[in-house]
């Protein structure tokens, strides 16, 4: 299932809202990578909130994803982390150390609204 | 238990009627023996309490409220033994359980009371019927099971009544012992009190994460100044709490941590990078709204 990137402005917006396999999240990474250097975009949002599961794949490519959007220069947010979702994570030890999230779409703008600059 | 509740009624009943045709007098005994515990009521009331005063029993309550419950306590039981009905008493052994244990009485004491109830009438049957054997011992054969039905009866509505108000207590605790308060658009305070045993932790987060999304919060300021210490895995379960609430959207601002508290955290190796600790709880309100963009000012008097 391929993932709709909405372009808003500014910032592209991916919202993921089933669970998806490796080969989709990984075409997800690919698409994101590429299109925020096409449209010069300077935020990117990932919406989770439709997810109720996720491995350690899906939170090392939400990672992945985030610090490539970093290199090529632009900042990114995962939002949506529901409440279950993100203490099993932790349990699991997957802290997306250094991931910014923001609860929810708005907080998530609200976030690449505050500063220009990517966090160091 | 609601089959051994059913098999000990269907005792009750036997004792009371006896089974057909094997003791032909055994309700008119039960009768003729409660007529005589009847007729010495005043005597035989006089005689437990003073034994229950002479075993310290009932310390807490005073003498005119001990007499009172005894009249009927013994009235009960009396009715008790001629019906050989349970279920009154069941419900007056929970009622009187519910007004007593109040007043701090112990299981021990109540068995003991009733116990002794048990004898005194016991003794009073014997020195009644002692001149003909065979009466006495029918009297005896009837009194003795029901008595002790009825001792069980009384113990068992006693610590089912305790143990109700138990669960009642930790339901109205659960619900109390972690409230996470919104104190600012975006801010949210959750004060902990107390111990932190496992399942209260597990139940922290939860309404933690819960009241982040509910209330939208940006900022929580968890406040740890009524915990004397905790022990490695609550303490690493604070830890993932904390992260947890990251995830979610918030920061966590971790307030007075007792020095037994930030032992434990640096023995099981937290990387404080991940916990933002302020010492008290004014001084955690105040970088919340630093975070939050708020200013608190004193109003000017001369511009008002």
């Amino acid at each position: 299932m391929e993932i709709p990137v909405l372009k808003q402005n500014n910032y592209l917006i991916a919202s993921i809202q089933a669970a998806l396999c490796d080969g989709d999240l990984i075409a997800l990474r690919e698409k994101l990578v590429n299109l925020v250097t096409k449209n010069r975009s300077s935020g990117v949002i990932l919406d989770v909130s439709g997810l109720d599961v996720m491995d350690s794949f899906s939170a090392r490519i939400m990672r992945d994803i985030t610090h490539m959007i970093r290199l090529r220069g632009s900042r990114s947010v995962i939002v949506g982390i529901q409440p279950a979702v993100a203490f099993s994570m932790v349990q699991l030890g997957l802290t997306l150390h250094g991931v910014p999230t923001a609860l929810d779409l708005e907080e998530g703008l609200a976030y690449l609204d505050s500063g220009p600059a990517p966090p160091p | 238990m609601t089959m051994k509740r059913t098999a000990q009624r269907r005792v009750a009943a036997d004792i009371a009627t006896g089974p057909a045709g094997v003791k032909p007098h055994h309700a008119d005994v039960l009768r003729e023996l409660v007529a005589h515990l009847r007729d010495n009521r005043d005597s035989l009331c006089e005689e437990w309490m003073r034994r229950i005063n002479s075993a310290q029993f009932l310390a807490s309550m005073s003498v005119e409220e001990i007499q009172a419950e005894c009249w009927s306590v013994y009235d009960n039981y009396l009715g008790t033994l001629e019906t050989g009905s349970l279920e009154a008493l069941e419900s007056y052994a929970h009622d009187l359980s519910e007004r007593i244990i109040p007043r701090s009485v112990e299981t021990q004491e109540v068995v003991g009371i009733v116990l002794l109830l048990r004898d005194v009438l016991a003794r009073s049957l014997f020195s009644e019927y002692r001149q003909d054997e065979n009466t006495l011992t029918r009297i005896l054969d009837a009194y003795e099971p029901a008595a002790n039905r009825i001792a069980n009866t009384v113990a068992v509505g006693f610590v089912e009544e305790r143990e109700r108000i138990i669960r009642h207590q930790q339901e109205a605790i659960g619900e109390l012992s972690t409230p996470v308060l919104p104190v600012r658009k975006r801010l949210l305070i959750l004060p902990i009190v107390g111990i932190i045993d496992p399942q209260r932790a597990h139940q922290l987060t939860e309404q933690l994460l819960h009241g982040i999304r509910n209330n939208r919060a940006k900022v929580v300021v968890m406040d740890l100044t009524g915990v004397p210490e905790v022990d490695a895995a609550v303490a690493n379960h604070l830890v993932q709490t904390v992260e947890a609430a990251r995830l979610v959207g918030a920061d966590v601002i971790v307030t007075g941590v007792a020095p037994e508290i930030a032992q434990t955290l640096v023995t099981i190796g937290v990387d404080l990078g991940k916990m933002r600790t302020i010492g008290d709880l004014q001084g955690g309100i105040e970088e919340a709204e630093r975070l939050l963009g708020y200013m608190v000012t004193p109003i000017d008097q001369s511009t008002k």
